[in-house]
């Protein structure tokens, strides 16, 4: 039984049930076939994150995404600036309790380098419907080249726990033809 | 020395059982259970405050009941029940004493005591950092400090079970190697230094920072070495599980292991592979490189996951060879229909079997694939991962070891019995709905650890689609469920304990009926007549099922925004 010493002293001797075998066969392959799966999409599949990131304080963060702001506001919405970047160009989000800033409004179909960091604590930038889900760190910038495919309004809610106010932090994002 | 130490022979099992362990065990449980109550409560709160219609507490409560809800079940009520089960698993699985019961005591007292001082610290309202207390959130210095303390406790307790497999082993307590379920036990504490070392040399500095005598804790670092605490504790939760599923199976049914050799080497890949896992909880973070996430995330290329995978065969095959040898031959099922599906302690071992490799496992798998993360991390989806491995699984199989524990080591006859045969399926149904509406919700995107899914007063709107409300919705009725099942369990264990009748020396009690034939079974292994066409047909649904929904999943990902 598993609950006293094994029956025979020398176990590790003892055949292995044929049955056993097989799954353990199965199962190995199985695990090296989703191993290599993830190395294949690389190279094959679309969704994939580039790892590009780099440490930057704060305030610098800041300072690029009001830049942009500066450059390529195209209109106010509650108060939130609406930025229509350039195609191709490099376009900062940050966040911050307890809101993404600004609204950025991208062309179909075009890439841009989307810059992700926080000026405080912790965030989750969760693009939703399309359900992209990133871990948003104070003192990193990661950098993900996007090429959005669908025209529409996007919601960016916030699924890191930030504080008191973590429910109110929604921002918005537009997809125009 | 041996001479002072008491022993008393069980009844039931013919087990020579150490006085001083038996009373730690006991003290551990009841702790465990106590905590259980508290952290189950806080659960049911966040559970029905996520329920939209209801949606009870408000958002600073929320916080909180969610970060005392994290604390006190993941961490406490699991960790000192894991100590009752290592000491159970040395000292009265090898008949010998317990090795320096004093120091045993004074981990437990520590446990405690840091236990009590978190809960107090989080009541107190200004730690809601959540269980995992991300920095730069920052909690009160005593949230870390109670952490510590309680680890440094635990800690304890992994030496006493130590020295007490060298005590067994010096005193020649028994013959040969030790019992499957103690190498287990063995593979759940060796995790647990690793684990909790990781713990101090995270929140020690953490602490450090709260008081202010450190400046800056860089939150990436801080969030790769508290996973390999978080993560690899989860890991002692699974190591401890399996071996109660293989000791519940050999008590109820006098169960041999398929393959002693198979079995352990399954518990080696734990120890070997286990601890890379932090990667999980990083797969969505800037500033890891591909190759590292790949490598670690499948825990090297699946070798951990190819443990529990040869687990949810060999356990089931176990009890399957153990009923065929008693004559339950007919059909694929027979062994299986015919299994005392009244016994709570068989019934919930079986659910947490089920649940952990079918809803906690596959999730988990698919969840940790490098690309895959990225439409789950941080939706609901994650703690409905985890709550198909941590409480169907884990919690399950401790509640279901516990009604063996009440006659055997609390030496008291179960009361209440109707309601135990019917407390696994109300708390296992209740815990899977849980597990799977909120992945159904976080499929659908919906953030976890978030007070209001609709938001409210949020200045910028955003509505998720109506069919996550629903999952929200069944998500608090089957926690209704799971927490009826939890308080029927609690009911029943402390009814049992403080009013059950008391047996006498060496009274039987009526429960559990041990196979008085164990040792007839014990010898049907000759490997090569081995046919266990049941749990192969099992095995096959659930590697069918896993293939299937690893496909869906990429599916899904293949129509997310192309992203480089």
């Amino acid at each position: 039984m598993a609950i006293t010493p094994p029956t025979q002293r020398n176990w590790w001797k003892e055949p292995i049930a044929k049955v056993e075998l097989i799954w353990i066969v199965i199962a190995f392959t199985w695990g090296l076939f989703m191993f290599f799966m993830m190395i294949y999409w690389h190279g094959a599949g679309e969704q994939n994150l580039s790892n590009e990131a780099y440490r930057i304080r704060p305030e610098q963060f800041a300072e690029k995404t009001q830049a942009m702001i500066d450059a390529h506001t195209v209109r106010q919405e509650n108060g939130f600036p609406v930025v229509h970047p350039p195609a191709g160009s490099d376009v900062y989000l940050t966040g911050r309790l307890f809101n993404w800033w600004p609204i950025l409004e991208l062309e179909k179909d075009q890439s841009y380098r989307l810059h992700l960091s926080s000026v405080d604590v912790q965030h989750g930038f969760s693009l939703q419907p399309v359900n992209i889900n990133l871990q948003v760190h104070p003192g990193y910038d990661m950098v993900i080249t996007v090429k959005p495919d669908r025209a529409g309004e996007y919601g960016i809610v916030c699924n890191e726990f930030c504080g008191v106010g973590h429910h109110l932090m929604v921002g918005k994002l537009y997809v125009v033809e | 020395m041996s001479t002072n130490t008491e022993f008393r022979t069980c009844p039931t099992t013919g087990l020579k059982v150490d006085l001083a362990a038996e009373k730690l065990i006991k003290v551990n449980a009841v702790a465990a259970v106590v905590f259980l109550a508290i952290g189950g409560l806080f659960g049911l709160l966040v559970a029905l405050t996520r329920w939209p219609e209801v949606h009870l507490l408000p958002a600073d409560w929320f916080y909180l009941a969610l970060t005392a809800h994290g604390i006190d079940v993941l961490l406490v009520w699991i960790i000192f029940f894991e100590m009752a089960v290592l000491y159970f698993a040395s000292a009265v699985l090898l008949g010998s004493r317990l090795a320096a019961p004093r120091w045993a005591w004074a981990g437990f007292g520590l446990m405690l005591v840091g236990a009590i001082i978190t809960n107090i610290v989080v009541l107190q309202g200004g730690s809601s950092v959540m269980f995992t207390s991300y920095v730069p959130l920052k909690a009160e210095p005593g949230f870390y400090l109670g952490i510590i303390l309680f680890a440094v406790g635990a800690l304890i307790g992994c030496f006493v079970f130590f020295g007490t497999l060298v005590v067994a082993r010096k005193e020649r307590t028994y013959q040969g190697s030790i019992p499957l379920v103690t190498f287990g036990a063995l593979t759940a504490a060796i995790i647990a230094v690793f684990t909790i070392a990781s713990g101090a040399i995270i929140l020690i500095p953490t602490l450090l920072w709260s008081i202010g005598l450190v400046s800056h804790i860089d939150p990436l670092l801080y969030k790769t070495i508290w996973w390999a605490m978080g993560h690899s504790s989860q890991q002692i939760n699974v190591a401890a599980h399996v071996s109660i599923w293989y000791a519940i199976a050999a008590i109820t049914f006098g169960a041999k292991p398929l393959s002693e050799k198979v079995s352990r080497t399954a518990f080696l890949m734990y120890i070997l592979f286990l601890q890379l896992a932090s990667a999980h909880h990083l797969l969505a973070e800037p500033g890891f490189s591909s190759e590292w996430k790949i490598f670690n995330t499948s825990y090297a290329m699946y070798l951990a996951v190819l443990g529990s995978m040869v687990h949810g065969m060999t356990v089931p095959g176990s009890i399957e060879a153990a009923q065929r040898a008693r004559g339950l031959n007919k059909g694929m099922f027979e062994w299986l229909r015919k299994a005392p599906w009244s016994n709570p302690a068989f019934a919930g071992m079986f659910m947490s079997l089920v649940f952990f490799g079918f809803i906690g496992g596959i999730s988990g798998v698919v969840m940790g694939t490098e690309q895959i993360n990225l439409i789950m991390h941080n939706t609901l989806y994650v703690p409905g991962h985890f709550h198909g491995t941590v409480v169907a699984g884990t919690t399950l199989a401790f509640m279901a070891i516990t009604y063996y524990l009440i006659p055997l080591i609390f030496r008291r006859e179960l009361m209440m019995m109707k309601l135990a045969r019917i407390q696994p399926y109300i708390f296992g149904i209740g815990v899977a709905g849980i597990s799977v509406f909120m992945m159904g919700a976080g499929t659908l995107g919906v953030s976890r650890r978030h007070w209001d899914m609709q938001f409210a007063d949020a200045v910028l709107p955003f509505d998720y689609p109506s069919a996550a409300f629903l999952m929200m919705g069944l998500n608090g009725m089957f926690a209704v469920l799971a927490a009826l099942g939890g308080v029927i369990f609690i009911v029943v264990v402390v009814g049992s304990v403080f009013f059950g009748r008391k047996l006498g020396k060496d009274e039987k009690p009526s429960y559990p009926e041990v196979p008085p034939q164990a040792a007839v079974v014990a010898q049907h292994g000759s490997a090569e007549s081995l046919k266990i066409p049941g749990t192969t047909m099992l095995v096959a649904i659930f590697f069918l099922a896993f293939v299937l929904y690893y496909f869906v999943n990429w599916k899904y990902l293949s129509e997310v925004w192309p992203l480089s």
